[in-house]
């Protein structure tokens, strides 16, 4: 499997990441020998075999819609890169 | 007493308080030492050394568990990746610079509530855990104790190194393809990775959420099982988290080997394993044989799709997972921008180093539309064949054995730029992270150069107590895991 420049640029911005061009460069090489190692999985037959996606059966855990105590906003609001009163701050998104 | 294992600390401390403090003292003098030659902690100096946690615990809630206070006064090392509420837990990387989670990992709290000390130094790792070097570490690489020129193995690299170095009485590691068994392999120190379910997940910054496990490194068997006794258990905050009852894992650790059916699997010493790291296997395999166990060559047909299917899936998980380091709730922010959008891609291009940048890329793809049948859905499936690779030896066989990495510690910077080299290095862990086994590797012997060398123990989901009965009757009759780095 080929992965071009291109499309290593649409899958970062997929990603939400930006890459300098040197950097896209180096990753679009590396990601080709990563992809054509992985396509040897190309080999094995899974014809009727089930994907495993989790080795425990999961199954919903449902509780009670109870309140509870949980964290306080200040505690929440700690961490955050910009906060403006009791909201985190992000840059304007509507017209 | 920062040479000693907690179950020899135990007996100290029990009715002597004052011998706790002496404990972290002792640990925070040996970090001033020798922790600039190491790095096994992050964002030093030992002198902001502190701890969290009670020297003398509160009682816990009736009915539970952890009731008594098993680890009373013994301070633990934990990864930078496990939440420490008020403690930085970085993950190593820069989009968590200065983060202090506003509360405690499920297995922190139960550390504490049975008496243990938190340290407040992290230890250091690969970037989110994504590598077997230590080497992928926003802070810089972790030396291994016994060649400071070596890498330590990873991800959980600064947690192997401090307690090969008594810079740690035990610690915390976390596991999603060998974080924990290949550094304590390269380290000559003890690591378990329990089965999936086994130990809460709440509060380990997410990896791969079908694949990641809490597990601890320690100087010896008895410790790991004492940890495990703390540790384990169902937690409603982790709804995979499995809800039955945790033995007394101390237990199983006095019960001979006679007769225990142990398979050999040849897939596992072909192409690839360093020929010094095989006759070391092979003399503890005979050691094992001279203690009274019937061992016989089996077969995992699969393994050699092993790496190829964890590069997608665990990928595929780290790619949705890190979507949450948004710059908005908490971490990194670049500082300018045009909007929102450049905003998410500006932070997380400066805050995710390389390895990170080349995971979330490789698991957004696997995941795209047009590629989610070929890779994705293809290595679900061939996961459920090395699955029943397993479930087949094991309705035969007790455990299997074979080495924890086909090398010993390897240079700094000697695979650095190739990251396909690199993840050929977990080749005999991550198969146990696909079939959610629980897996543990002991000290075994020395190469030649005088590196450690590592024996994987793996046995069927919920089976660690054979994992401890294994590794303490093969520690019992050697002195391996007694040995000390030079340093």
């Amino acid at each position: 499997m080929a992965i071009d420049k291109k499309t290593v640029e649409y899958v970062a911005h997929l990603a939400r990441i930006e890459l300098q061009t040197q950097e896209l460069e180096k990753l679009s090489r590396q990601l080709e020998d990563i992809l054509s190692f992985i396509d040897k999985l190309k080999k094995q037959d899974i014809t009727n075999i089930a994907p495993t996606s989790h080795i425990l059966p999961i199954h919903n855990v449902l509780r009670e819609d109870i309140p509870r105590e949980s964290l306080s906003v200040e505690k929440a609001l700690k961490n955050a890169p910009k906060r403006q009163g009791n909201f985190f701050t992000v840059p304007k998104i509507i017209e | 007493m920062n040479k000693l294992t907690a179950h020899e600390l135990i007996e100290n401390i029990k009715n002597n308080n004052a011998a706790s403090i002496q404990v972290v003292e002792a640990i925070e003098k040996r970090v001033k030492d020798i922790d600039a030659k190491i790095k096994g902690y992050v964002r030093t100096p030992a002198s902001e050394l502190s701890y969290s946690g009670d020297i003398k615990p509160p009682a816990c809630p009736a009915g539970r568990q952890s009731h008594k206070a098993t680890l009373k006064g013994i301070p633990i090392s934990i990864k930078d990746n496990i939440c420490t509420d008020g403690f930085n837990t970085e993950c190593c990387s820069k989009i968590l610079e200065g983060f202090k989670p506003p509360y405690d990992a499920t297995v922190i709290r139960k550390l504490k509530e049975a008496g243990a000390l938190v340290l407040s130094l992290k230890t250091n790792m690969d970037e989110f855990a994504f590598g077997s070097s230590t080497e992928n570490s926003f802070f810089g690489p972790t030396h291994n104790p016994w060649d400071l020129e070596c890498v330590p193995g990873g991800s959980s690299g600064g947690s192997a190194a401090v307690v090969a170095s008594d810079e740690a009485i035990a610690a915390l590691g976390s596991d999603t393809g060998g974080s924990i068994r290949q550094p304590a392999s390269f380290c000559g120190v003890v690591g378990l990775k329990p089965t999936y379910g086994r130990v809460s997940r709440y509060g380990l910054i997410a990896f791969a959420s079908s694949l990641d496990q809490i597990g601890p490194i320690t100087k010896d068997t008895r410790d790991s099982a004492l940890l495990m006794n703390v540790i384990s258990g169902y937690d409603p905050n982790d709804s995979t988290s499995v809800d039955i009852e945790t033995p007394d894992y101390t237990k199983a650790l006095d019960k001979d080997i006679k007769g225990l059916k142990i398979g050999i699997p040849k897939e596992y010493f072909v192409e690839g394993i360093e020929p010094e790291v095989k006759e070391v296997i092979r003399e503890a395999i005979k050691k094992l044989e001279g203690l009274g166990s019937i061992t016989k060559e089996v077969s995992l047909p699969h393994t050699e799709y092993a790496v190829p299917v964890y590069y997608i899936i665990a990928t595929a998980e780290a790619s949705s997972n890190l979507a949450r380091f948004d710059a908005v709730q908490y971490g990194y922010r670049a500082a300018s921008f045009t909007n929102l959008i450049d905003m998410y891609k500006k932070s997380r291009g400066e805050g995710f180093g390389q390895e990170a940048k080349r995971r979330i890329i490789l698991g957004t793809f696997v995941l795209s539309h047009g590629y989610y049948d070929a890779y994705y859905l293809r290595a679900l499936k061939v996961r459920t064949l090395i699955k029943e690779d397993f479930d087949k030896v094991f309705g035969e066989f007790d455990c299997v054995v074979t080495p924890t990495s086909p090398s010993p510690a390897f240079k700094i910077g000697e695979k650095i730029e190739d990251p396909l080299k690199m993840y050929l290095s977990d080749i005999y862990t991550i198969s146990a992270n696909l079939a959610g086994i629980p897996a543990i590797s002991i000290p075994c012997g020395f190469t030649k150069k005088g590196l450690p060398v590592g024996l994987q123990i793996l046995a069927k989901p919920f089976a660690e107590e054979t994992l401890f009965r294994v590794a303490n009757a093969y520690e019992q009759n050697t002195e391996w895991h007694k040995m000390k780095p030079k340093i």
